[in-house]
């Protein structure tokens, strides 16, 4: 069938600047540049063109420019070039739409309506080349109240307390979607950085077991490589229940990317299609819940916390209260602008709620409950720079998960191809030509530079804060304010409009 | 479920910024005395307040009423009178009702009347709970339902004296001078850089019979508030340093935790110091610093807190506001200046200045307790 879908970029190469010398032929993985033999000349085939930018990055003599096809539709509020593109594609392959990343609707970002305090005469501001500033984070389960005795000192037994240095951690990204190297680039990165690193729900390789002191190992609903070894030697143990991505549906990992080494780590066969069922199918309920996160600190002795992650859905703030009373530790909540390796198109951009009023309504009832310190709150899905990390902080989560920026300092581009396994950065394949691509003591160095970047970041906004330790941010509203919301807007933040 | 939004000040404030000065004196001998040296030392520090707030704190100032809660209440209104006075006969039985005697002051413009009530909790009534939590309870009451009504104090043999203008001039008006003895007094002078003038919203602030005066800004008022608002505090006045009085009251009354354990919630050891501490005092530190991180006051303060038989000084712990110590025989001496104490005291034994989140604490020396009861398990700890 012929394809009525027009190529979304077009390659300009500069045949004053280009010298032939096949560089873009070889890094493009989307077959968009060819060398022609015949005319001893590097072509493209347009319509294959993801607009990676690789070949852009790689090409020596800047010959190329990879630009948006200037091609006009007649103007159209209603049909949008993306409405009848999607049509054509669905009309030529009768399915689903797939797609990678997060969502990239216009849907409000509140973080961009959310602006930070500063002090000003009645307050100094602290300067954190000179003061100390502190942003280590204690995730886990906290009593309600410390009992001391004259004698022994403490008396309570504080729950299992995992310190993060920064309150940044990776996000769960499972081995098959993404690579082996960039596995160990988070995984190191994070023991350099004192953090955390996610090894999403395909198992963690043995190699990675060296780095279980800043692993949370996650087990979703296939339970792929989920053996006493793999929570034993993880610090935190994460119950997956959903993704902001695609909230209430499974995942699919196309046999093709099941390798040997993928199939060894899933503990499935090789080549074999990895199909992870839409609830887990042990728990249909809160109290079935309760039983796996007692079942898995059983199985590891009461050493490790125990974290669940959902998807940001509408009652997000009734069930996590539920989870806190079902035994988590952490609470995760993954909003709707959440990224993924593969899913449905219209469910990753329609379904879920923006992770900045989640968060603000769950930390809000769990205070209303007086559960609040019972579970240390974590947040993911789009977050972008260090503000989004402080003003997340500041409406009341202990920290947060990044996915993509961690990965588009791996060389991402955010092309949203990540479903294809034919990533050309070697980030979201498990094609040996491509992951070679990403050198795991490289990546680590790059991911590493992030978090100090964002950590000098966070600790200058603090110290213009007036406040000298993370903690007195953590659900500190007042040193927020909003712009351009509206009344129901700003109560469900439970800040201010700038100007108050 | 609890609403955590009920709005109960009457100004919309969250938070205002003020600076201040602040004194503090104490005979741990158990000796009282009057409070007329106190407010000389506080007027020496005239200019670092501007006239919009003062107030003073007394303790042992009702040895014959003793054994009774005494209520310092203002009222804007004869009906925030009836209703509060409708409530308190409802909720305890009153022993003594009076107005506080005051005398007219050229400074003391429209003053609102201010009675106090000796009132004792029936065991019934309180329903389980102890005393003191009932009458916390009903104080919240009060502040946050009962229009026009605004509770200074509540705790035993104590009061505070508070209002708009200099402390000097408030002290004068309530005849602080001469007509109490007191074995410990605390006094402050406020600058509020946008406050409405109002009685309630100055300083001592107080809960039971703990008493704070502060000089600073909490930073970290928003979360410290939130927190405590989890116990059922509602922060009802106009000021950050409310949450001061409401987090030593949890931590020391509700929690049971010592004086000393208490300044350590708020102003806490940085990480890297609890990391170089020997292991039980490490696993300690650090329980704390995970347990209570909401309740670390963040920001510059210098504050000092009193309750029965004790009295604290304590400031940020990188101390970004002043505070002087010192001492004379049995008498301890606090203040933002130090001229203030040799303003009344010129020989002193020992003065000093504590170093950022170092708590200095001053105690009646045992035996001589004004009264037994919660203190005595303090001694302990």
């Amino acid at each position: 069938m012929k394809t009525f879908m027009p190529a979304k970029f077009t390659v300009l190469r500069d045949k004053d600047r280009c010298i032939g010398c096949k560089v873009c032929v070889n890094q493009c993985s989307f077959d968009t540049h060819y060398y022609d033999a015949d005319d001893d000349e590097v072509r493209s085939r347009e319509q294959n063109c993801i607009g990676c930018h690789r070949c852009v990055t790689f090409c020596p003599t800047q010959a190329l420019t990879i630009s948006r096809n200037p091609l006009d539709y007649r103007e159209n509020f209603n049909w949008r070039p993306e409405n009848i593109e999607d049509i054509t594609k669905q009309a030529e392959s009768g399915g689903m739409l797939l797609t990678g990343m997060g969502n990239d609707k216009g849907q409000k970002i509140y973080w961009d309506h959310l602006v930070l305090n500063a002090s000003q005469v009645t307050n100094p501001s602290i300067d954190p080349l000179r003061e100390p500033m502190e942003l280590r984070t204690y995730l886990g389960r906290k009593p309600d109240r410390l009992e001391v005795s004259s004698s022994a000192g403490l008396k309570t037994k504080l729950p299992p307390q995992v310190a993060i240095e920064v309150p940044v951690m990776f996000a769960a990204m499972s081995y098959g979607a993404i690579s082996i190297n960039v596995h160990e680039s988070l995984a190191r990165a994070a023991s350099e950085a004192g953090t955390l690193w996610n090894t999403g729900e395909g198992g963690l390789h043995q190699k990675l077991y060296q780095y279980g002191k800043n692993t949370i190992v996650q087990v979703a609903s296939g339970r792929f490589g989920v053996h006493p070894d793999y929570l034993n030697v993880a610090r935190v143990i994460e119950i997956k229940i959903g993704q902001g991505a695609k909230p209430g549906i499974g995942g699919h990992l196309p046999g093709e990317k099941v390798s040997a080494e993928v199939s060894q780590t899933r503990m499935i066969p090789q080549g074999t299609d990895a199909l992870s069922p839409a609830p887990q199918h042990d728990i249909y309920s809160i109290e079935d819940l309760a039983q796996l996160v007692y079942a898995l600190k059983e199985a590891t002795n009461y050493t490790k916390p125990v974290s669940v992650k959902i998807a940001a859905v509408h009652n997000s703030a009734a069930i996590a209260s539920g989870m806190v009373r079902a035994g988590a530790d952490i609470i995760v909540l993954d909003g709707i602008r959440g990224a993924t390796g593969a899913a449905p198109k219209v469910i990753r951009d329609n379904v879920g709620i923006p992770i900045e009023l989640a968060l603000a309504s769950v930390d809000t009832r769990l205070r209303q409950e007086g559960i609040r310190q019972q579970a240390s709150l974590v947040v993911s899905g789009g977050i972008r720079n260090s503000g989004d990390v402080i003003k997340a902080i500041a409406l009341g989560a202990d920290a947060v998960y990044v996915g993509t920026a961690a990965l588009i300092a791996l060389g991402c581009h955010v092309c949203q191809q990540c479903h294809t396994g034919k990533c050309a950065w070697g980030i979201a394949t498990t094609d040996l030509r491509l992951t070679k691509r990403i050198n795991p003591e490289i990546g680590a160095q790059r991911l590493v530079n992030l978090l100090r970047g964002w950590s000098l970041e966070i600790k200058d906004m603090l110290g213009g804060l007036g406040v000298n330790a993370i903690e007195s941010l953590r659900g500190n509203r007042l040193h927020l304010r909003g712009v351009g919301l509206t009344d129901t807007e700003l109560r469900i933040l439970g800040v201010k409009m700038a100007g108050e | 479920m609890r609403n955590l939004r009920q709005l109960n000040n009457p100004y919309g404030e969250d938070k205002v910024i003020a600076a201040c000065s602040i004194f503090g004196v104490m005979d741990t001998s158990g000796r009282r005395f009057t409070g007329k040296d106190v407010l000389r030392a506080i007027a020496n520090m005239h200019v670092r307040g501007n006239g919009l707030g003062g107030g003073l704190a007394a303790y042992g100032i009702y040895p014959d009423y003793a054994e009774f809660y005494a209520l310092h209440i203002m009222f804007d209104s004869c009906e925030g009178k009836d209703a509060t006075e409708a409530l308190l006969n409802n909720s305890f039985k009153v022993v003594k009702a009076e107005e506080v005697p005051t005398q007219p002051h050229p400074a003391i413009a429209s003053p609102p009347l201010v009675w106090r009530y000796f009132v004792e909790a029936n065991p019934e009534q309180c329903a389980g709970i102890s005393a003191d939590d009932y009458v916390v309870a009903v104080v919240m009451r009060i502040n946050t339902e009962v229009e026009d009504s605004f509770v200074f104090s509540s705790g035993k043999n104590m009061g505070v004296f508070k209002g708009v203008g200099y402390p000097e001039d408030i002290g004068h008006y309530f005849c602080l001078e001469d007509a109490y003895k007191g074995y410990c007094w605390t006094a402050h002078g406020r600058f509020p850089t946008n406050s409405r003038g109002w009685w309630g919203g100055a300083h001592p602030f107080s809960i039971l019979d703990w008493t704070v005066v502060h000089n600073g800004e909490i930073s970290s008022y928003g979360i410290n508030r939130r927190y405590l608002e989890q116990f059922g505090y509602q922060c009802t006045l106009e000021t950050d340093t409310e949450v001061v009085a409401y987090a030593v009251d949890l931590l020391m009354r509700r929690h049971g935790l010592p004086l000393e354990v208490v300044a350590r919630v708020l102003a806490p050891p940085l990480w890297e110091q609890i990391e170089r501490m020997p292991d039980a005092e490490r696993e300690f530190m650090r329980a704390l610093r995970q347990v209570y991180g909401s309740l670390l006051l963040n920001g510059p303060f210098a504050v000092v807190i009193a309750h029965e038989g004790e009295m604290i000084g304590l400031t940020d712990r990188i101390r970004l506001r002043p505070l002087t110590v010192g001492e004379k025989g049995d008498m301890v001496y606090l203040s933002s200046e130090e001229s203030a104490i040799r303003l009344i005291s010129p020989e002193l034994d020992r003065v000093w200045s504590p170093v950022g989140g170092e708590p200095v604490v001053a105690r009646l020396k045992s035996g001589r307790r004004v009264s037994r009861g919660r203190s005595s398990e303090l001694a302990k700890a």
